[in-house]
């Protein structure tokens, strides 16, 4: 198979490319610390309410400076649906579903988890400015889905 | 380059097994029209509704217009069911049929293409009733525990029958060409034929134990409960190979069809079987890039796919450089000249040919926005936002739907034997609904990193941003143009269809190579497809393996729920 020059140049580059990014997106990961949802465990979603942290949502300071916010997703509501914290503290996100799929994402931030009935869902973030952001349901969960949000107040 | 190009000698031609004049039996011919009309037909009520939600981003609530539509969801349910696997499955059914056809030269099994046209009416049937009656407002994703009617998921499931009944029709097709012709090489437009189909057959198994084992019980009432990231996971184990299924089609003619309007030639015989082989191994082992921001998946398959999606770009880039270059041989030979020059001297006025060049350069943002959703942490950003819908519309929406458009204006003449009505006017219909998904792109793309999200009734929602108000006006905007532009398509095939000027004496393009396949060394082993379905098998089962052995069986009951 003759390959033209220009050809294995061009692949060269592509392959020089993607491994570039790839690059980035670990050190962003490991060398930054931003890391996606993982697997957290798991619970009964008929018993949600009755289950640990999820039997009282709402903010909670876990130790000094770092926060815990639970939040239950459910058609079509976050509970509690605003939450004040603090500019600076490492806000840790936990949510779940009692009911369908429901999207929890902060516009104007990499808060982005899915809430997945079964599953409990867990991000960490700090708030470096104060000010108002919107928490938004962003995956179609019936007839209400676009009534669903919520608010953070960052102080 | 061009120099480098040798004519083929016609004996022998590597691309299709018989170069000389080719046709089908009429009945073959009547069932691969009613493929491609029953795609258009479902675009254009898809369209319809599309209409309706672009409008809905700018604030523009039309939907009390809408007899018989009870909400925003069951229309985007229908929009995405319609376009997303109606139009592009029954395309594929028989514009890959007649390319396998072509590239053998020999008739398909007619016995298998009635089955196939079939099955695909019956399940746009039952999908529809499901649809249009509100049963099944869950969307083309349908994630559970939202539960549609029973009718909605045999529906789409026959739909998926009707690809596996086409593949299987093409594979018989190869195994007499290959009775008939021993040891020789696979003919190259059979070859992508049969490439295309074997790795959708291997990905449509994931969406298929979902809907077969799991959602179709469950929603009759068999079962009690579904565990709902489990039937995530199945859905993406075959939707993102979809994604593939839907662009392959495309390539067949970009490759091997689009640089003979251009009087171009394909420069590398091995390296177009490469890429498809490249899409049979890797298109599947990617799905978690649909689910970074699932819990209940670890973060090291994440990792994992997001590899390999990187690596499922490579053929993409292979691509990029074959056609383009297939392109240049035509624009230099018709005096093309400079750098970029070739370029603007390629037939514009031909519109199956415009209408494939335009939809390959809205690819390259395809591309562009598909790598940065499957960029890990960046996905962060932009994941379920109007981005994502953003970016699809430029592939699917765009490279693809634009391309079947290109294909159909050489192909229903062809199968018709009636000319193409209003040449112009489809050269223009190209441009405006290309100009309209740059417009309306631009909007979603820019309102998603705004935060925008999809899948939302937006001129309902009681929350907004200033910034997603011009966003929204652009969406509208260039949503109503590439309406137009859809529309004006319709015109045209309908026309055609019934007013074209008749003309028998027409031919399927085919693009020769300047390289002439192999007769010895490795690469005849290319043609070894069991060997590269089996590589598929395994690099599946390594990606997906860990997770399968922990979700099965799966430990989570969750009944139905019909909030619609």
């Amino acid at each position: 198979m003759q390959i033209h020059r220009y050809e294995k140049a061009f692949l060269g580059i592509s392959v020089v490319l993607l491994i570039g990014f790839m690059g980035a997106l670990f050190y962003s990961a490991f060398g930054m610390g931003i890391m996606l949802p993982t697997d957290e465990g798991q619970i009964d979603p008929a018993a949600v309410r009755t289950t640990p942290p999820f039997d009282s949502p709402g903010v909670r300071e876990t130790a000094p400076g770092k926060y815990e916010v639970v939040m239950i997703g459910q058609a079509w509501a976050f509970v509690p649906n605003e939450v004040r914290v603090p500019a600076g503290a490492e806000v840790t996100f936990v949510g779940t579903s009692t009911d369908v799929l429901h999207g929890f994402g902060i516009e104007g931030t990499r808060v982005n988890m899915m809430l997945v009935p079964g599953q409990i869902s867990r991000l960490t973030y700090t708030f470096a400015q104060p000010g108002e952001h919107l928490i938004i349901c962003h995956e179609f969960c019936g007839l209400g889905h676009h009534v669903m949000y919520g608010k953070v107040i960052v102080e | 380059m061009s120099t480098t190009v040798a004519t083929l000698p016609a004996v022998g031609n590597p691309v299709v097994h018989d170069p000389s004049g080719f046709d089908l039996p009429r009945s073959h011919k009547a069932l691969i029209r009613w493929h491609v009309y029953i795609a258009f037909a479902a675009m254009g009520i898809a369209v319809v509704h599309g209409l309706a939600q672009a409008l809905s981003y700018a604030n523009i609530d039309v939907f009390g217009w809408f007899p018989g539509l009870k909400t925003y969801y069951q229309g985007l349910t229908i929009h995405g069911v319609f376009n997303g696997l109606v139009l592009t499955f029954a395309f594929a059914n028989g514009f890959v049929s007649l390319a396998a056809a072509r590239g053998f030269s020999r008739p398909l099994n007619t016995g298998l293409l009635h089955a196939a046209f079939w099955t695909l009416i019956g399940g746009v049937a039952l999908a529809s009733f499901a649809m249009f009656t509100g049963r099944s407002s869950v969307l083309y994703t349908f994630y559970a525990p939202l539960q549609g009617h029973w009718t909605y998921y045999l529906g789409l499931a026959l739909l998926v029958v009707s690809t596996w009944l086409t593949g299987l029709n093409i594979f018989v097709t190869l195994r007499a060409w290959r009775r008939d012709n021993p040891g020789e090489r696979v003919p190259l437009l059979g070859y992508v034929s049969v490439a295309t189909y074997a790795m959708w057959l291997l990905a449509s198994i994931g969406v298929t134990v979902e809907v077969v084992v799991f959602l179709l019980p469950w929603s009759l009432g068999l079962t009690s409960g579904v565990d709902p990231l489990v039937m995530r996971s199945l859905f993406w184990f075959s939707g993102h190979p979809l994604v593939y299924f839907w662009l392959l089609p495309a390539y067949i003619s970009w490759y091997m069809m689009v640089p003979k309007h251009a009087e171009g030639r394909l420069l590398s015989d091995s390296m177009t079987r490469i890429v498809f082989i490249l899409f049979m191994l890797l298109s599947i082992p990617t799905g978690f890039h649909h689910q970074f921001t699932d819990p209940g998946i670890g973060t090291g398959m994440k990792v994992i796919h997001m590899i390999m999606t990187f690596g499922v770009f490579f053929p993409s880039l292979v691509t990029a450089f074959s056609v383009v270059s297939a392109l240049e041989v035509g624009g230099r030979r018709r005096g093309g000249r400079g750098v970029v020059g070739w370029f603007f001297k390629l037939p514009w006025r031909e519109p199956a040919l415009t209408a494939q060049l335009l939809a390959m350069l809205v690819f390259v943002l395809g591309g562009v926005t598909g790598l940065i959703n499957a960029s890990y942490s960046v996905n962060q950003v932009i994941h379920n936002t109007t981005w994502v819908p953003g970016h699809f519309h430029l592939t699917v929406g765009t490279a693809v739907a634009l391309t079947f458009i290109g294909i159909t204006y050489w192909m229903i003449p062809w199968l018709k034997g009636r000319e193409l009505w209003g040449r112009g006017l489809a050269v223009a219909q190209s441009w405006i609904y290309f100009i309209g998904v740059l417009i309306f792109s631009r909007g979603m793309i820019s309102g998603g990193l705004e935060g925008l999200p999809r899948r939302t009734f937006r001129a309902a929602a009681p929350y907004t941003k200033e910034t997603w108000d011009l966003a929204g006006v652009w969406t509208a905007v260039g949503g109503t143009l590439m309406f137009l532009g859809a529309a004006l398509f319709l015109l045209i095939l309908f026309m055609t269809v019934f007013f074209g000027k008749r003309n028998e004496r027409q031919e399927i393009p085919f693009t020769e190579t300047a390289q002439i396949p192999a007769r010895t060394g490795w690469e005849t082993k290319l043609d070894r497809f069991g060997w590269y379905v089996a590589a598929a098998v395994v690099l599946i089962l390594l990606a997906y393996g860990p997770y399968l052995i922990t979700a099965f069986p799966p430990a989570i009951s969750v009944p139905g729920f019909k909030l619609f």
